[in-house]
């Protein structure tokens, strides 16, 4: 594959990965092969600005993301180090300008990253020969470009693209629906003596039934859907996945269902790098610093290491950074693990003096890091195991936007502040969680999204444009429900005109 | 690869580019731009051109963040969102800045006026100093000192001298082991252009004339600028008398005095006389006023520009900004002396801001 990038390995940075991966396998990291591939600085860039994928379709928002890049290495602000895409084999890329120092700091956090995708949970779903799908994508995508114009087609990507966060990121967990109903096939009235559907039951033990299978879950699944002029609502049920209900419902050529279901798809691949940037980056630095500090260095490459690895791990106030705070939290979790710093005992023993020296000498820090990261994502592994201690140790604090002077302000240190906001950033990566309500609103099959409103309101230049973009898919006035100033705001756009009301 | 990503990086420009075409007028006539010149590139803000998604406002997107700092510090600047007002009234608010080069926007104006290629006067007995950092010195300002050379130094330093212990490795750079990172000049011909600028500064002229002046005198500067590689700028004030200023007096002076218009030429063949000569100069002339002299006065401004300014100047341009003030007896005066027209003679009346646009295209579009 790319076979104009494809280059053997220099025979020292051979040496390099087979002891590296020598060292990986050791430890009892568990990765799909690896294929390094070395390119110069400007491939690098073009090959991120495609997501990590160089047989990505033709959109213009890559050249975008690729001119920032490559300005941003020009003049010195940024550098790529690593690049690794989830695929099997995984492919990671190495820049040709770094050190050898570099390469093999890069391919011993590569070597964490692959063995993240490998067995962590969240990842099982995604495709694992998903270089082949967007080489696939990319072929059809050009193809109707060819039919149908670049122009055409890109701006209904564009489209597509306004919506492609709207997604429900447990759908792969539950199967999905792929069937397309015809477009038209609004269900009719139902009939009164239709049997009632079951709902589904889990098998529980006796004690257990309440939880396992609470009345008003079975009962509201029981019940008929909701019937409003005697007709029953598209969809049954609020819809997460407002991609897949625009794509199965909306009046679309048979090229469109095609680019939008590459898009859906895509997104979903996606997603899961997105829940666990954290801990992925956490996983891959805690590795990169284990093994090169205890095998990898030599003498000569330890400036140049330290100097790098603090880099990677800088942070500023307004932005926290992933490596940092996923490295320090798997740190603290082995350390945890280690003296026994856990469990009913622990938690019981309010001895600040006694808590501080809690050991049990119970040895299971190595064990338990990589059972986290096998199930957790960023937002259980944050609410699981951030504590108290960590953040007073590595002086948390949250802040938020103030109003009367225009400015990010530090709110507040206390424990459980920090702790809200940042999984209310992490729930749905720290976007709107948004439904589909009904699909044929007044009868007029016009769209009706509900935003499920959390304390922080929409951007409204955005939401418009949202809507706008929207609509150009739907091809029907769609509405959006939010609140705005603690009341009901409905936004809607049918073509012509926005309009909001209350 | 390489090729892939190219092409879509000028799907991109020109998207950025047709959006800035479309908008070009816009940008021509209400000055917003000049706020935002660097020394080499504009910064344009362009509505929608990012891919909008449903996204908090600011007051959602607040953080965690690390370190020191009492509650209330502020950390970062919002983007600053304008609340609920009616909607509709505006297209959707968020901006993206696009920089784009000064020689970008030129051909862009160029493109959008129609504007023709200048033929410099193939004068390059000029030579100018070109720097680039690329050797390693002793002494040097502390931003450009080079942190692994001159750590290796002190190191090499330490083994030397044998008090680097490798069981204990502390390395502690002297004064003597800095280095600087440093640049080599090498010399350069250049081909050079003057631009004078003229503004009566009259009572007649108001704030309004001037902005557009100032605005005429930013797309004149960025053409000029994307032709020749040295351009030098020179300001001249008149009122009964003149003088050379600098860019942010000429554009805010006002007096109340009389006008004679030939003392800003003779000001001005002055400086063709002494630093700039035409041998060696392309030279540039725009002057702008409402049009107003002295009665005596014409005759012997008309006499300075045949004789002393047009033989040695490229172009020679005359704005006449409209003014409820201003007589425009002097463009009167100008059309009768040269009634067939100097072939770098240009003589245009500028109605407004409107009018700006039409103005720049009659100037440059000489190609001279």
């Amino acid at each position: 594959m790319i076979a104009p990038t494809c280059r053997d390995l220099p025979k020292e940075l051979v040496e390099i990965q087979s002891t590296m991966q020598h060292w990986a396998r050791h430890y009892g990291l568990d990765f799909f092969p690896t294929l390094f591939e070395l390119v110069d600085s400007e491939q690098l860039s073009a090959i991120a600005a495609y997501g990590g994928f160089p047989t990505r379709y033709p959109h213009w928002r890559f050249g975008m993301e690729f001119e920032r890049l490559a300005k941003g290495y020009a003049y010195g602000l940024q550098k790529i180090y690593e690049l690794v895409i989830n695929n099997d084999p995984c492919y990671a890329y190495l820049l040709d300008s770094n050190s050898l120092a570099d390469h093999k700091l890069v391919m011993a956090h590569v070597y964490g990253h692959c063995d993240f995708f490998k067995n962590n949970e969240w990842f099982r779903r995604t495709n694992r020969h998903m270089i082949d799908e967007m080489a696939n994508h990319g072929n059809r995508i050009r193809r109707y470009m060819d039919r149908f114009g670049v122009e055409t087609v890109e701006s209904y990507i564009d489209a597509c693209l306004s919506i492609e966060d709207l997604i429900d990121l447990h759908a792969p967990f539950v199967g999905r629906t792929t069937d397309r109903p015809d477009r038209y096939a609004f269900p009719e009235a139902t009939a009164p003596d239709e049997p009632p559907r079951r709902a589904a039951r889990f098998p529980a033990k006796e004690y257990m039934e309440p939880f396992i299978n609470p009345l008003d879950r079975t009962e509201s699944a029981v019940r008929k859907p909701e019937v409003e002029d005697g007709r029953p609502r598209v969809p049954e049920e609020p819809h997460r996945d407002v991609l897949g209900f625009v794509l199965e419902h909306a009046p679309l050529k048979p090229w469109q269902v095609d680019v939008m279901s590459m898009v859906r798809d895509e997104a979903y691949y996606f997603a899961p790098q997105g829940q666990t940037k954290i801990m992925n980056e956490g996983w891959a630095t805690y590795w990169h610093s284990t093994i090169m500090t205890r095998h990898g260095l030599d003498a000569r490459d330890v400036v140049c290491y330290a100097d790098h690895c603090s880099g990677a791990l800088a942070s500023s106030p307004a932005r926290l950074n992933p490596y940092k705070l996923g490295v320090e939290l798997f740190r603290d979790i082995e350390d945890r693990w280690d003296h026994g710093r856990f469990g009913p005992d622990y938690d019981a023993c309010d001895d600040l003096r006694e808590r501080r020296h809690w050991n049990t000498r119970a040895g299971l820090g190595r064990q338990k890091i990589f059972e986290v990261r096998r199930i957790h994502n960023d937002l259980t592994f944050i609410d699981e195991f951030l504590t108290l201690e960590f953040c007073e140790r590595h002086r948390l604090f949250s802040f938020g936007f103030n109003p009367s002077s225009g400015m990010y302000e530090i709110e507040s240190r206390r424990f459980d502040e920090i702790k809200r906001r940042l999984l209310f950033n992490l729930t749905n990566l720290g976007r709107p969680i948004i439904y589909v309500k009904d699909g044929n609103f007044r009868n007029r099959g016009e769209l009706y999204l509900e935003h499920r409103y959390g304390g922080a309101e929409l951007h409204q230049g955005y939401a418009e444009d949202t809507l706008r973009n929207l609509h150009r898919l739907w091809s029907r006035p769609v509405h959006i429900e939010t609140i705005r100033q603690d009341k009901k705001w409905v936004v809607s756009f049918d073509g012509q005109k926005l309009e909001s009301s209350n | 690869m390489v090729d892939k990503i190219h092409r879509d990086q000028g799907r991109f420009r020109d998207i950025v580019r047709g959006k800035i075409r479309d908008n070009l007028r816009k940008y021509l006539s209400n000055g917003d731009l000049i706020g935002r010149k660097g020394k080499q590139l504009v910064s344009i803000p362009l509505p929608q051109l990012d891919i909008p998604h449903f996204r908090y406002g600011d007051n959602g997107r607040g953080g965690v963040g690390q370190g020191d700092g009492e509650i209330g510090r502020p950390i970062a600047r919002g983007e600053g969102e304008s609340g609920p007002g009616p909607a509709g009234a505006e297209p959707g608010e968020h901006l993206l800045e696009v920089d784009i080069t000064l020689d970008e926007l030129a051909a862009l104006l160029g493109e959008s006026l129609g504007l023709p290629q200048i033929e410099p006067k193939g004068k390059n007995r000029l030579e100018r100093q070109k720097t680039k950092y690329s050797t390693v010195r002793r002494v040097g300002p502390e931003s450009l000192r080079h942190f692994k050379r001159t750590y290796v130094a002190a190191l090499r330093r330490q083994l030397v001298d044998g008090t680097y212990q490798p069981d204990a490795p502390c390395v502690l750079p002297i004064r003597d082991d800095r280095r600087y990172r440093s640049w080599r000049s090498t010399p350069e011909p250049d081909a050079n252009a003057l631009i004078i600028y003229m503004m009566d500064v009259s009572g007649s002229m108001g704030d309004e004339q001037k902005a557009v002046v100032r605005t005429c005198a930013f797309w004149i500067d960025t053409w000029l600028r994307s032709k020749y590689r040295g351009v030098e700028r020179r300001f001249i004030i008149h009122d009964a008398a003149a003088k050379v200023v600098d860019e942010t007096t000429f554009f805010q002076t006002r007096e109340s005095g009389g006008t004679r218009i030939s003392s800003a030429y003779h000001v001005a063949a002055g400086l063709l006389d002494g630093p700039f000569p035409h041998e060696d100069w392309n030279i540039y002339c725009f002057q702008f006023s409402d049009g107003d002299n002295w009665g005596e006065d014409s005759k012997e401004a008309l006499r300075l520009l045949d004789q002393s300014l047009l033989p040695r100047c490229n172009l020679f341009c005359y704005g006449q900004v409209e003014s409820p003030y201003g007589s425009g007896e002097f463009l009167r005066a100008l059309d009768a002396r040269f009634p067939a027209g100097a072939d770098n003679l240009v003589t245009t009346e500028i109605e407004g801001k409107e009018g700006i646009c039409d103005a720049i295209r009659e100037f440059l579009g000489t190609g001279r």
